[in-house]
């Protein structure tokens, strides 16, 4: 299925590659550059171009291309899915997927990558297994390591590969036992110029962090579950459970995963949590604009609207941007044309505002288009569906977990049109 | 290999290249210089015989090939290390290994050892890897050795050994193609397999390497179905692209009488669908004679079974079932892919891309099911232009009389983005909207011709191109755009264009007869400069002008004619050529002049504006192919619908043998719950108390198709196949639970036994039908509605599954239990009436979880209590006459005892024969050997004449069979009695896997082992009757084992938890070694002697 595996940078340099089965050489990667360079930019890089002999499937990541070779038929999203299975896994190993981090640690990389995949068929893929493989660096493991001489090799077989519930190690202990749920969500939304919502919705996932010993077997129970509108299950949830008593019962990884995702279903209406006034305009054949923006709080239900950030991609022909800002500061990239306002917190008395000039190219047509304005914030302990969790149980083990869980809501892809 | 030194120079090059970022690598280390000598360093450093400095070395060069140089060179140093100690430097080894096999062939036969003695080895870890290794170098010369490692590991006992064989089949067939028919017989083997590990992978082999084999599948076909739930995500998208291809093959298209009935929406503006099409005809025609479709209980199997994978993590399972749906299900059941198509769409965009695309596809031919999702493809002016064109081609798509006015207020904000590409193709969309939708084209057509007057040149070319062809559908009620767009010859530069405004005027200069033969005067004047296509209108429109108004432009067109015959295109000089001849009169012309007014000037149909997506659907969906909209190497064709269904008796399987199932089963038992898969879960007591009527009886059903019922009921089944009306009483007196049940099934099933062997065929096949039409029902139950008529088809099934539905849980879920254990045992002793207060069969000790990795054909499932329960012997305690009327019984029920886990519970059973009632039943006194403890029951409080009452006492008999002494008491008398266990009852099952067993055996050798020969007489020869036995004479439970003539069976004493291992080994003639391994010497030797006698009856 995947042949080969190569890792390019943003300047095209090739920095690692990957064969499962015969080389391939590097040269298929021109191919790569040619696309690239058609698409004039990163995220318009067709995910699959065909050439002579090879199909390569890409995708991008944290400014790097995961640029795979294909042969034959395969799924595409097969092997999209499973690239990004890849960027996962150098994330969880090193904090970060970055070209420094993967050139630093390219010995760990080449054994993980020798062990997802055999013969270009995936083998191991959940990160509970490949921990038991082969361990993540730690600053402490890495001097003890350079003391002793020892690897970070795992020293055990890897049971985990033959049991049934591949996604958890089989010995796990911990002195303190937690269980933490954040239940995070997002406001996906299209605001027209008038301010009416053309679309909302509310997409949300539960993010856990299991530090639990033995094998416990948690449900999780909502107190409004027929919130739910679609959801997507990490592999160890029971589905019948789910579906006859909406009930989440599973047996959970170790450390970190990502419990489910769900859609809020459409039928209800989405509070929108801000609301923004906007004068955008551009003068005739005076080289000059207006700009003014105010943001303000709006059926929060008594919560802070937090970390709130406008981004605005300008038009080509805007030069510059001098504005005043009631609160927080605010930055204008003249290159790629993007003024970002970071405000902080909203606070209903005194809202936010950013007005100024935009000097624009003279010379240069008017531009039609106004921009739209992307937002981002955040409130705490809200989860703006009114999802609320019951209750934690564990079975199987003796000992009381500590259980913690957190609400987040977040804007998503929220962007205002002007 | 050929290629490797104009490679190694090349990388030799570029080594000094990427020079500065090698202080980066903290594996490559300062102190090398880039010259070639460096490798000496490391053939040193290879060489000591230090773990660490090894270590370091393989980490450089590890690090140099991730990079692409070239380190072959230090092929020898490094193959000398295959065999260290250090695991490490072992796995960096292997990866040089097989990144440089190819081109060292020589050199690599040295490692092929090594991984031969690891294919031996005692760790199934060890053999896997070393089968993956030695796979993995692709060396021609160690073809046979390869096939023999796989073959070898195919039959391996452990579930992961065989998955690496699976992987391993590929490799060898890229190979050696030769090597095909050997590797399908193993791909057939491991297609066999029952284990969740393989499926996925074993299936891949079978893409690679044989695909057209579908046949193959046919016996494995359901088991692939009922285990695809618990398949590794990767595994999964595979089969169900596989099964998708099969289900083309031999199931009939659900939709084929729908096509008629349906309103079709999409024929409107498409014209006729092909495929629908070609339903109709035949439909029309022989719609009388056809029989309704009824959908095979397997094509619902499929459908059923995959679709709870739409709510995967894994987008590409997600895909998988959708296109899966879009293929194969009925046209109503289609719909709830949208929902999980369109959650994807929140991921990352190149997830989105591939989508997107065979949203597109799908939308095309199925609108109504994306319609309610509209909003969700509505464009962001963030996102990726690739993605924006995608989700505007779905909008179009979707884009019908009633929400129209959306979309087009939604274009109209898109027209305004900065994103010109977008934007032209937002134009076009707009374009398709109105030749789609008639009642929009006049306001459509408005909105184009205000965007004529747009400052950006794109968007103005892009709207011409599209008025163009809008036109052309009513062009005599335009004349005034004709006009305002011939103005913008003037200005608009995009060759598109401009060639698309000379071929309007020129199709159309009879509504402007002015204004034509000026524009062609000033495109003439500009001729040389333009491009190819727009000289081609200039011809095409000069010549046209000449037929209609060859007063005025007869000059203009010879001139025209004649730059153009000296014009560099040859195809601009072909056409002038050609022109000429046809429309200027000379004395040679031929007879074509006459016509050529009709040549020019015929109607043209307007065009249609269509997707391009249109028609992808012939390829897979979700495959590559699709996605390139051109067949990819590999690709294998979805077939279409046969005409007939192909036999589905083909599916049907041989019942497996009930005795390779016990073990397998009872782990199952253990098994708490099963990760997804609905055949299991809910079957436990425990669960099913506190669950619905529903899911009772789905776990009802579900255990009664579990092929393990199947497999004993055949005998029944086969001999009652005839007599509906009997087995229907039969059944409702299982319903009743009466006590009669029992011994009526069993007599029928004795006679089944007798029955000949012949019939036995008949039966399995009986069985496995019943066995599919079950699971429908259970699912017409439980999908509500939709599925009723086909249920009712079936009556058998119905009437098997609604009775217990209707009952209170608890009930139906001890019934079910008893109903299994009706099945099957020849030997069958009335088993006492169950006790309420029987304790719950179910474990849930976890740590099985993880050893529990024989996960089964899900089919076997449920069925706990295996025939461990059935066959529990009762012994006397207290004779009646000794008894003064009360006789007292018990017998080990083999279950847990819950207060404490060292106890062996006992059933005792008391029943009152006298005219009195028997009062304050107790245990008294006990007299016990030192060690030995005994938990009592529960004082009965009164006995009435004639009743019966069961209590369960645990005794600690410290792994001994001597007897437990203790009294008796009732309000008036007290006897003595005595409880003397036969050794079998000292202990509990424990489920290992083969290999853990090989281990613990290995440690109980010597005096712990303890070997005996025996003859095993005729009617024992049988897998069956000899596990039978064996699980009768003692409390054990089968461990699975790769050999044929071998059984393993394995448990724990109660007290002291001591393994007790025993092995019986089928030898030639009827002769058998019984082996058994305890540290307890005593229990051993006892246990030898019960179990060869128990065999020897």
């Amino acid at each position: 299925m995947i042949h080969s595996l190569f890792l390019i940078n943003c300047s095209g340099d090739i920095f690692l590659e990957k064969h499962w089965k015969s080389v391939v050489s590097q040269s298929v990667c021109d191919y790569f550059f040619e696309a690239q360079e058609k698409a004039a930019d990163v995220e318009n890089v067709p995910p699959v171009i065909s050439t002579p002999h090879h199909y390569l499937i890409s995708i991008y990541r944290e400014k790097i291309f995961f640029v795979s070779v294909i042969q034959t038929e395969v799924p595409p999203l097969f092997v999209i899915e499973f690239l990004h299975r890849v960027a996962d896994t150098f994330q969880d190993y090193f904090g970060e997927c970055s070209e420094t981090a993967i050139k630093d640690n390219v010995v760990i990389v080449y054994e993980l990558l020798e062990e997802m995949l055999d013969n270009g068929f995936p083998l191991a893929t959940e990160s509970n297994i490949l921990k038991e493989l082969i361990k993540p660096p730690t600053i402490l493991r890495s001097v003890v390591n350079s003391i002793t001489g020892s690897s970070n090799m795992g020293e055990t077989l890897p049971t985990g590969q033959l049991s049934n519930i591949p996604w958890r190690k089989a010995v796990v202990k911990y002195t303190n036992n937690e269980a933490y749920f954040d239940v995070i969500e997002e406001i996906d939304a299209i605001i027209d110029k008038s301010g009416s919502t053309v679309f909302a919705e509310i997409q949300g996932v539960i993010d856990s962090c299991i530090k639990l010993s033995g094998m416990p077997d948690l449900s999780l129970s909502f107190m409004n579950p027929r919130l739910l509108d679609d959801v997507s299950f990490h592999p160890c949830i029971r589905f019948k459970r789910w579906e006859s008593e909406r009930v989440l019962s599973f047996i959970p990884p170790d450390g970190n995963f990502r419990l489910i995702s769900y859609r809020v279903s459409s039928q209800n209406l989405v509070a929108i949590p801000v609301y923004v006034k906007h004068i955008i305009s551009f003068k005739e054949n005076s080289s000059s604009g207006r700009f003014d923006v105010t943001i303000g709080p709006k059926q929060n239900m008594g919560k802070t609207v937090e970390g709130v950030i406008v981004t605005v991609h300008m038009p080509k022909a805007v030069l510059n941007m001098n504005l005043t800002s009631t609160q927080g500061s605010y930055t204008f990239d003249p290159v790629l044309k993007v003024l970002t306002w970071d405000i902080g917190k909203i606070s209903p008395q005194k809202l936010p505002n950013l007005k100024g000039i935009v000097n624009l190219q003279s010379g240069a047509p008017k531009p039609e288009e106004n921009p739209s304005l992307n937002i981002q914030f955040k409130i705490q302990q809200l989860a703006i569906s009114g999802l609320k969790v019951n209750r934690l149980d564990m079975f199987g083990e003796k000992y009381k977990p500590f259980k913690g869980v957190k609400y987040i809501t977040k804007a998503g892809k929220f962007q205002v049109r002007t | 290999m050929s290629a490797s030194p104009a490679y190694s120079e090349e990388k030799g090059g570029s080594s000094s290249l990427g020079e500065p970022e090698y202080g980066h690598d903290p594996a490559s280390g300062g102190i090398f210089s880039s010259d070639y000598k460096r490798h000496d360093d490391l053939k040193e450093m290879l060489d000591s015989n230090k773990d660490s400095l090894k270590l370091e070395a393989m980490k450089r060069i590890v690090a140099m090939i991730a990079r692409g140089k070239n380190a072959s060179d230090l092929f020898p140093a490094v193959v000398k290390n295959v065999a260290c100690k250090n695991i490490e430097v072992k796995k960096l080894v292997y990866v040089y290994l097989v990144r440089y096999a190819e081109e060292q062939q020589d050199l690599a036969l040295l490692s092929i050892s090594t991984f031969q003695r690891g294919l031996k080895d005692p760790n199934q870890l060890i053999r896997a890897s070393a089968l993956r290794v030695l796979s993995s170098i692709r060396v021609p010369i160690i073809v046979p050795i390869m096939m023999l490692a796989i073959k070898e590991a195919a039959s391996d006992m452990s579930p992961y050994v065989r998955k690496t064989a699976a992987h391993a089949i590929p490799k060898l067939y890229s190979l050696d193609s030769d090597q095909k028919d050997q590797l399908i017989e193993v791909i057939e083997k491991l297609l066999a397999d029952k284990t969740t590990l393989v499926a996925g992978s074993v299936v891949m082999a079978f893409e690679e390497v044989c695909p057209e084999r579908i046949d193959l599948i046919h016996k494995n076909y359901r088991k692939l179905c009922n285990l695809l739930i618990d398949v590794e995500e990767w595994g999964q998208v595979v089969i169900i692209n596989m099964l998708t291809r099969y289900a083309r093959t031999q199931f009939l298209s659900p939709n084929q009488n729908e096509s008629l009935l349906e309103e079709n929406p999409e024929k409107a503006f498409y014209g006729s669908d092909e495929e629908d099409s070609k339903d109709d005809k035949p439909d029309a025609a022989s719609l009388v004679k056809r029989k309704p479709y009824v959908m095979d209980p397997d094509h619902r199997l499929l459908l059923r079974n995959t679709k709870p994978l739409l709510q995967s993590r894994n987008a590409a399972v997600v895909m998988a079932v959708a296109q899966l749906y879009f293929h194969l299900a009925p046209k109503a059941e289609v719909g709830v892919i949208a929902k999980a198509l369109v959650r994807l769409l929140r991921s990352h965009s190149e997830v989105q891309w591939v989508v997107l695309q065979n949203v597109a596809t799908m939308s095309i031919k199925r609108r109504g099911m994306f319609e309610p999702y509209l909003k969700s493809f509505y464009i962001r002016s963030t996102d990726p232009t690739q993605i924006k064109i995608l989700k505007l081609e779905v909008l179009t798509n979707l884009a019908n009389e009633t929400n129209i006015s959306t979309i087009l207020r939604e274009f109209q904000t898109y027209i305004r983005s900065m994103d010109k590409d977008f934007v032209a193709a937002t134009i076009q969309a707009i374009g398709r909207c109105a030749t789609n939708i008639g009642k929009v084209r006049d306001t459509c057509l408005n909105g184009l011709v205000q965007l004529l007057s747009n400052r950006d040149e794109l968007v103005v070319a892009e709207s011409v191109v599209v008025i163009k062809k809008l036109l052309q559908m009513q062009p005599s009620q335009h004349s005034e755009i004709i006009k305002h767009m011939a103005k913008l010859t003037d200005n608009i530069q995009v060759p598109m264009a401009r060639a698309s405004i000379l071929w309007l005027i020129g199709e159309y200069c009879e509504h402007v007869p002015k204004i034509a033969p000026d524009v062609l005067r000033k495109m003439s004047k500009s001729f040389t400069g333009e491009e190819d296509i727009v000289k081609l209108q200039v011809i095409n429109l000069a010549a046209k002008l000449y037929l209609t108004n060859s007063k005025q432009s007869k000059l203009l067109t010879q001139y025209v004619l004649n730059l153009a015959k000296y014009d560099q295109n040859y195809d601009i000089r072909d056409r002038a050529r050609f022109i000429r001849q046809l429309i200027v009169p000379t004395e040679k012309s031929g007879a074509l002049n006459k016509y050529a007014k009709k040549l020019f000037l015929a109607q043209k149909p307007a065009p249609i504006l269509e997707s391009s997506f249109k028609d992808r659907d012939h390829f897979q969906l979700g495959s590559l192919s699709h996605l390139l909209n051109a067949k990819a190497v590999g690709y294998q064709e979805l077939p279409d619908w046969p005409d007939e269904a192909p036999d589905p008796s083909v599916r049907n399987v041989e019942v497996p043998e009930w005795t390779k199932c016990t073990s397998r089963e009872k782990r199952k038992e253990k098994v708490e719950k099963p990760f997804y898969s609905d055949s299991e879960g809910e079957s436990g007591p425990t669960e099913s108390a506190d669950s619905d009527p529903e899911s009772v009886s789905e776990s009802e059903s579900e255990s009664s198709s579990s092929s393990s019922e199947s497999g004993s009921d055949s005998g029944s089944r086969g001999e009652e196949s005839g007599d509906q009306s009997e087995e229907e009483e039969e059944e409702k007196k299982k319903k009743k639970k009466g006590k009669e049940g029992p011994r009526k099934e069993q007599e029928q099933v004795k006679k089944g036994k007798k029955k000949p062997p012949q019939d036995e065929g008949k039966g399995g096949s009986e069985s496995s039908w019943e066995e599919g039409s079950v699971s429908e029902s259970s699912s017409s139950e439980s999908d509500s509605g939709s599925e009723a008529e086909e249920s009712q088809s079936e009556p058998e099934s119905k009437r098997r599954t609604t009775p217990p539905s209707s009952k209170p849980a608890p009930k139906a879920s001890r019934k079910g239990t008893k109903e299994i254990s009706l099945l099957d045992l020849d030997d069958f002793t009335p088993v006492p009436p169950q006790p309420a207060s029987s304790p719950a069969v179910v474990s849930t000790s976890l740590v099985t979880d993880l050893e529990g990795l024989t996960l089964t054909n899900a089919s076997l499932a449920p069925t706990m209590l295996s025939p461990v329960f059935s066959t529990m012997k009762t012994y006397e305690l207290l004779h009646r006459m000794a008894g003064e009327g009360l006789s007292v019984e018990y017998y080990f029920n083999r279950q847990p005892f819950p207060p404490d886990p060292h106890m062996v519970a006992v059933q005792i059973q008391f029943s009152n024969n006298t005219e009195s009632e028997v009062k304050n039943l107790r245990v008294s006194e006990p007299k016990l050997v030192s060690g030995m403890r005994i938990q009592e029951f529960q004082e009965i409080e009164s006995l009435a004449p004639g009743d019966t009452a069961s209590v369960i006492m645990g005794i600690d008999f410290c792994d001994s069979t001597q007897a437990a002494n203790f009294q008796l008491c009732t309000h008036s008398r007290q006897f003595y009695v005595s409880i003397q266990p036969p050794v079998g009852e000292l202990m509990a099952p424990v489920f290992m896997s083969e290999n853990e067993f090989k281990k613990e055996q290995s440690k109980l050798t010597g005096m712990s082992e303890i070997t005996e020969k025996l003859t095993l007489l005729d009617k024992c020869q049988s897998d069956h009757t000899i596990v039978q036995r064996v699980t009768a004479a003692a409390n054990v439970s089968r461990v699975p084992c790769g050999a044929d003539n071998e059984y393993r069976f394995a448990a724990k004493t109660v007290t002291s938890g001591s393994l007790i291992l025993i092995t019986l080994e089928q030898k030639e003639a009827a002769r058998a070694h019984l082996t058994v391994n305890s540290e307890k010497m005593v229990i051993g030797t006892m246990l030898v002697q019960d179990i060869s006698q128990a065999l020897a009856q």
